[in-house]
Order: C-alpha cells, then sequence, then structure tokens
C-alpha cells in the first residue's frame, strides 16, 4: 500500500474527526513504544510493535475506529523525546483511563502521584487505593498498566528494595530508575 | 466476532481496492475515489454489523464512488461526437492493454460482474448482493463476459 495514500487518508479522517483511537510507534531509548490516544486522552502506551491483539482490544473497548496516525500523537512523541532526554521530570498529557476500572484504576492513579525520582512499594499503592491488605492484586494491576512510562508503575518496588518486575522487562524499569536519579548512573 | 480496527481493513484490502478502482473508475480518478471509498466506510463502520462480509462491503462502496465519478465526468463532459462509454480502464503499465480494452468493451453488467470477480476477487455470492441480482444470475453475467472476451482474444 502506498505510505502516501495511507497518510492522505490518515490526515483527512483526523480533520473530520472520524478517528476515535489514533496509534502510532515511538522510538525511544528502551525501543519502541506502542502509543495510541483518544479525544480524552493517551489510552495506552506498551513496549514493542503493537500485537494484533493490542489493536483489537482498542476497537473493541474503545470504538471500531483504530486508525494509525501519527500526527495525532505528536505532543505525546514531543514529551516523550523530552523525557529520555532528561529534560522533562513530569507528563502533562490527558489520559484516558477506559482501560482499567475498579480497584486496578485507584492503583494506577495513586502510582501517578509518585514524584519523578522516587519509588513507592506495592502495600503503599494499595493501601492509597483504599485496600492495604492487597498489594499483590496492586501488583497485578501495575503488570497491566495499560498506559505505562507515563503512568510511572516503574517507580513501583518491592518492600525489601528489590525491584521486582516489569512489563517492559527488568532492564527497561533499571534503565527508567537510572535516568530518573533513584539508581545510581551506570558506570561505562 | 467483534468489529476489526478500521486499520486492518486498509492494511488488507487497501491494495485490492485500489487496483479495482483503477480498472473501474480509470487511473486518474482511482486515487481519489480510493479517499472516498474509505473516508465514506470509516464515517459507517461504527454502525457495520459486526459478521458482515467487510471486503464485498468496501468492493460495494468503492463501485458506487467510481459511478459516482462517471456521472460527474458525463454531467461535465463537452459534447464532442463519440464519447466512450466507461473511459480508459487500462491500469498504468498493464502489460496487455488490449485485454482491457476489451473488458471496457463488455456490456455494462458482464463488466461489473467480471470486475467483481476477477479484480475484486469476490465470490458469486457476493456479487449477486452488489449487484441485486441471484448468484446464478451473477455467475451467468460472468461467464458470458468472459465468453465474450475469450472471443475478442482470439480475432486478434
Amino acid at each position: 500500500m502506498s505510505a502516501d495514500r495511507m497518510t492522505k487518508l490518515a490526515e483527512r479522517a483526523t480533520a473530520e474527526g472520524l478517528v476515535d483511537v489514533a496509534y502510532t510507534t515511538v522510538d525511544s531509548p528502551i525501543g519502541p513504544l506502542f502509543v495510541a490516544s483518544t479525544d480524552k486522552g493517551l489510552v495506552r502506551l506498551w513496549f514493542g510493535a503493537p500485537p494484533d491483539s493490542m489493536l483489537e482490544q482498542l476497537a473493541l473497548r474503545v470504538s471500531p475506529r483504530v486508525m494509525e496516525a501519527p500526527a495525532k500523537l505528536d505532543p505525546v512523541r514531543r514529551q516523550l523525546d523530552e523525557y529520555f532526554e532528561g529534560a522533562r521530570t513530569n507528563f502533562d498529557l490527558p489520559l484516558d483511563w477506559s482501560l482499567s476500572h475498579g480497584f486496578a484504576q485507584r492503583v494506577l492513579e495513586a502510582t501517578n502521584h509518585i514524584p519523578y525520582g522516587q519509588v513507592s512499594t506495592y502495600g503503599t499503592v494499595a493501601d492509597k487505593a483504599g485496600n492495604k491488605a492487597a498489594s499483590r492484586a496492586a501488583g497485578r494491576a501495575l503488570g497491566t498498566n495499560p498506559i505505562a512510562v507515563v503512568v510511572p508503575c516503574h517507580r513501583v518496588i518491592g518492600a525489601n528494595g528489590s525491584l521486582t518486575g516489569y512489563g517492559g522487562g527488568m532492564a527497561a524499569k533499571e534503565y527508567l530508575l537510572r535516568l530518573e536519579g533513584y539508581l545510581p548512573p551506570q558506570l561505562a | 466476532m467483534p468489529l476489526p480496527p478500521f486499520q486492518r481493513l486498509v492494511d488488507d484490502h487497501g491494495e485490492d481496492v485500489f487496483r479495482f478502482l483503477v480498472a473501474v473508475a480509470g487511473a486518474q480518478d482511482a486515487d481519489d475515489c480510493w479517499q472516498e471509498t474509505y473516508l465514506s466506510a470509516l464515517r459507517a463502520y461504527p454502525g457495520v454489523r459486526s459478521g458482515s462480509n467487510l471486503r464485498a462491503w468496501l468492493f460495494t462502496i468503492a463501485h458506487n464512488k467510481a459511478m459516482d465519478t462517471h456521472r460527474t465526468r458525463a454531467r461535465h463532459a463537452v459534447p464532442v461526437g463519440a464519447v466512450p462509454e466507461a473511459g480508459e480502464i487500462a491500469p498504468a503499465g498493464t502489460p496487455v492493454p488490449e485485454l482491457w480494452n476489451a473488458v471496457d468493451g463488455l456490456p455494462g453488467k458482464q463488466r461489473e460482474a467480471v470486475l467483481r470477480r476477477y479484480v475484486a476477487d469476490l465470490p458469486y455470492a457476493d456479487i449477486a448482493v452488489a449487484m441485486g441480482t441471484s448468484p446464478d444470475a451473477a455467475r451467468r453475467n460472468v461467464f458470458e463476459g468472459l465468453r465474450k472476451l475469450r472471443e475478442v482474444w482470439d480475432e486478434r
């Protein structure tokens, strides 16, 4: 398919307000990131090229009018670039929480308040979400965080200080915590 | 089955819809028709019943857009004696222009049925729905069209 034809279609569809979910892939030091936005805000950020199942989930749970429309993600791309350059410590992007609900969403919202360069524990975010005893459920909610990096689930670690797990892989979690200065810079 | 993400309709069928439009609307108008086809499809998409044959649906929209283009051209055409019935349909760089000219010369229904069968690659059942006929009539139109093409081909 001719790239020009696709680009023109995405532009016209966007201009007419016909794209309910726009997505693209953004390059980053931790690899390509899949990003998707609705009119409400950023709805999905995940690691790597999107598997079909991710686009299908958006079609089913948000709207079937899902299109690759990179221009609509320009603000997201710009802020991610600044973040990875170390020039941004806070994302200023509206978020669309359509893909999470209930306790999981409250855990993610609590996580969203952990400042740059600091960390919290699963127990603490579970407590802030209203159930102190549910640290394992909080871990599951963070493991399926639909808006990784921007909703900083990488800032949640084990109570004993271990980094535990990360959807984007442990190397990515370490990279982000070094970038933010919580972990010391790696010696070359 | 839920509706797939719209982008998949572009990725899976966009190239074939374009080839179909080159054949039906002509190389000159195919690009515009393709944009209009996909914009119309996107507008209507949330209301489409899940489980519909989306490929056949796209080709029906594409066919209608091509017909709109023909009508607009006919309305704005300056009379110049002999008017070509459906314009040049040979895709750019086609290896056998005589064949495309022969397809262009088929009676309307046969031409439409042949293009839907062999350019859009639709089954007879879908061609029948799109043309408002029975599957048998669709099949007859395709075979009659092919028979005429073979005659023209053999007489070269």
